[in-house]
């Protein structure tokens, strides 16, 4: 996860509350995304970001997991994701997004 | 579980793009603070 963003999850997490912050990741690779969830709840594992040491412990999901595509309105969601929801490697993308956030996650509900 | 929160979105160019995800998450409740679509390349 680059630099800049790690600055801004930080900043986020301050302004409005670990709790009532939530990340949602777009990743094309499951590898990708659960560094990036690892990094936003656990803290940056390459500890080279504003992040690394610091365990938010956010809630964190991929827009392909059904906690959150369910809450999404059908069509909308039809329209903006279901084409790639049908290229990516979803169920590898959602282990581990999932295997983070199990382990580091505080705020999840 | 998403309404009422704040949402922040790391959007992928080659998976789903910040944009896309934001039009998704604002039919839910919640406010979407951040937007941006990062480039894993």
């Amino acid at each position: 996860m680059d630099l800049e963003n790690q600055q801004r999850v930080k900043d986020l997490a301050e302004k409005h509350g670990k709790d009532n912050l939530v990340i949602i990741l777009g990743g094309a690779e499951a590898e990708a995304s659960g560094l990036a969830c690892e990094t936003v709840t656990n803290g940056d594992p390459t500890f080279a970001g504003p992040l690394a040491g610091v365990q938010l412990g956010l809630a964190c999901y991929h827009i392909l997991e059904p906690e959150i595509k369910d809450e999404i309105d059908a069509e909308v969601y039809d329209e903006q994701v279901s084409m790639m929801e049908m290229v990516l490697d979803v169920d590898d993308i959602i282990d581990e997004t999932k295997k983070y956030r199990e382990m580091y996650s505080e705020y999840t509900e | 579980m998403l309404e009422n929160k704040k949402v922040a979105i790391l959007g992928d160019r080659d998976g789903v793009p910040g944009p896309a995800i934001e039009e998704c998450i604002e039919t839910t409740g919640a406010e979407v603070v951040f937007t941006t679509t990062e480039c894993f390349v």
